[in-house]
């Protein structure tokens, strides 16, 4: 079963929330999305035509771009029950996950 | 030492700039606009026009100034604020392909999902408005309005922190700004939320108040911090195509030069009595009831103006046109040619067709575009119908200035309220600021109904003091002789007094002199 799965984050600049939002995203999706899915980080500060395109008022802001419909979180992603909920894969879907022996 | 502290960086802070918002009377009555490089926080209720005006600020920035702007919408959406727009005459939708003004979409995104966790900030929204000003060269940029914002995240304390940063980007850059906020009541707290915290440098209010079953629109000036403004209240009106326009009431000044120039009543034996006719920048007042010949004097006014080649302007609130042409005509004053021949413009409209405000506009504009040597208004007091007191009051007052200003004579009628004697409304607001005042009184003697005129004030000049006997005919406005023994017709209970009695009276005055 592969989930395949666009996310898009968007932080600004190099600042510690951006940071800490980089690296929840990074661990939260080696465990609960490992195959199938792709990140893209992008600095507002560098790309504000993205931001302008997506209408991204706060940083971080993850967007969920595949599958549809579109989800947006708001935040530095540490409540990763909250995350994965709103990403929709709920627990029991990661306790199937695991005990499928793909990941733990 | 004490003189260590280096002067230079004090100079010139004395007067902060302004920005000419290009608002018709707005920078009147900011005495200049809203100060330039800071926020202004725009507050109102709903309805009360802060999106227009915000609108209407990036507008004459890009239409008289050459300055572009930037709108960051919380609310409405873009295409909707072009299209709304449109009835003023502002081509949003070409100056944003022409780059001239720039969208900074921040409404809530139905589609979408958006779950909040932990902190956030507004860093994109920073961005984006920063790259929106860097593309277009904004040097105006409207933010409206902080309730929607707070309406879309759930941590009020976030948001109130990352406005406030917003706000210190803003004045980083150097751009002129304008924010609006929610009101919940016309008085009281400036804004829901607290936000005049961080942008309380310059607060205007906007209020739509409704008086006695009657909507009125103002502007107060509440604060600009290091620079004045015009203080109080101050009526405004939105005008389709064109938008806000506001009536500088107590901002005008009175510095009408004064003349010894007189120009004809358009009565002979008038004329005489007021020492040679109205002196040209005065605003003569003619009180009576209705029937004592206020029309009449209007008509003959407006008719010696143009049979001199001046160009006259008549405002009709009582009489529909055909009326008032018909009712020349039966005094022997062609109006219809006059207007053929472009020397006489004649506006009627009913009072209540309009507020005051708007009528206060369409006056003034009818008068700046006709370009009258003299101007009457039959009647005033038909106007008072269309207003509260305190609407009518301003009306008053600004017409007056107004004509002043222009420096061409001008005849108001008012009508008083009882047929005999007594004084009307409009008389104690105008009576001060008028130079002359005609009372046209009825007078009740053995059965019979007489016409009486009295010139009651002629500022700085000697007038007939004697009440005249009037009668109207084919020809108009006929002044016979004075009722020299009749007393109280002002008061209206005439008398006849014995010719003894007159002489002695008016020896006793010959002894005080």
């Amino acid at each position: 079963m592969v989930t395949q799965c666009h996310l898009r984050l968007f932080v600004t600049g190099q600042t510690a929330r951006s940071i800490k939002a980089v690296e929840n995203l990074q661990r939260l999706c080696e465990r609960y999305l490992p195959h199938g899915h792709e990140i893209e980080i992008v600095d507002v500060l560098q790309r504000p035509d993205l931001a302008e395109a997506e209408k991204v008022m706060a940083t971080p802001t993850l967007i969920r771009k595949v599958p549809l419909p579109k989800r947006r979180i708001i935040g530095d992603l540490s409540d990763w029950s909250r995350v994965l909920s709103a990403l929709g894969l709920e627990r029991d879907e990661m306790s199937t996950q695991a005990a499928d022996g793909t990941e733990v | 030492m004490v003189d260590t502290l280096p002067e230079a960086p004090l100079q010139g802070l004395k007067s902060l700039p302004k920005l000419s918002t290009g608002i018709s009377g707005l920078d009147h009555v900011t005495e200049g606009g809203v100060p330039q490089g800071r926020t202004t926080l725009l507050c109102g209720t709903a309805g009360s026009a802060k999106t227009v005006l915000g609108c209407q600020f990036l507008a004459s920035g890009i239409r008289d100034f050459d300055q572009n702007g930037v709108f960051v919408t919380f609310e409405e959406a873009p295409r909707d604020i072009c299209r709304n727009m449109e009835s003023f005459g502002w081509p949003i939708a070409d100056w944003v392909d022409e780059n001239r003004w720039a969208f900074v979409d921040g409404t809530a995104q139905p589609e979408h999902d958006i779950v909040e966790t932990e902190d956030y900030d507004f860093g994109a929204l920073i961005a984006r408005l920063e790259h929106a000003i860097e593309r277009v060269g904004a040097s105006r940029i409207v933010m409206d309005s902080i309730g929607s914002v707070f309406s879309q995240f759930d941590d009020k304390n976030i948001v109130r922190r990352e406005l406030h940063r917003i706000a210190i980007a803003l004045r980083r850059i150097g751009v002129t700004s304008i924010l609006t906020a929610e009101r919940e009541a016309e008085h009281g707290t400036n804004s829901r939320y607290g936000v005049e915290e961080f942008v309380a440098d310059n607060v205007v209010i906007l209020r739509y108040h409704l008086e006695q079953e009657k909507r009125r629109r103002t502007i107060e000036i509440l604060k600009f911090r290091g620079t004045t403004h015009g203080k109080g209240e101050f009526p405004f009106t939105i005008v389709p195509g064109s938008g806000i326009s506001v009536l500088p009431l107590s901002a005008i000044s009175l510095e009408q030069k004064s003349n010894e120039v007189r120009v004809t009543s358009g009565n002979v034996e008038l004329d005489r009595m007021c020492g040679g006719g109205f002196f040209r920048d005065s605003i003569v007042l003619v009180s009576g009831a209705t029937g004592t010949g206020k029309t009449l004097l209007t008509t003959e006014f407006i008719a010696g103006g143009a049979s001199s080649g001046e160009r006259c302007l008549l405002f009709g609130f009582e009489e529909s046109r055909d009326q008032l042409f018909r009712n020349a005509k039966s005094w022997g004053r062609d109006f219809a040619s006059l207007e053929e021949q472009g020397l006489i413009r004649v506006v009627c409209r009913y009072p209540e067709v309009c507020g005051l405000e708007d009528h206060t506009i369409a006056m003034q504009r009818e008068i700046e575009d006709f370009k009258p040597a003299r101007v009457a208004i039959d009647s005033l007091s038909a106007l008072e119908r269309a207003s509260t007191a305190k609407g009518y009051r301003e009306f008053v007052l600004s017409m007056t200035a107004f004509i002043k200003e222009k420096e061409i004579p001008g005849v108001f009628t008012a009508t008083t309220p009882t047929l005999m004697g007594g004084a009307s409304v409009t008389e104690a607001h105008i009576s001060t600021i008028t130079d002359s005042i005609i009372l046209l009184r009825y007078v009740e003697l053995y059965g019979q109904m007489h016409r009486a005129l009295t010139v009651l004030k002629m500022r700085g000049s000697n007038h007939d003091r004697e009440i005249h006997r009037f009668v109207i005919d084919g020809k108009g406005m006929r002044i016979a002789e004075s009722f020299r023994n009749v007393i109280g017709i002002l008061s209206g209970s005439p008398a006849y007094m014995p010719e003894s009695e007159l002489e002695r009276m008016r020896s006793m005055f010959e002894e005080r002199e």
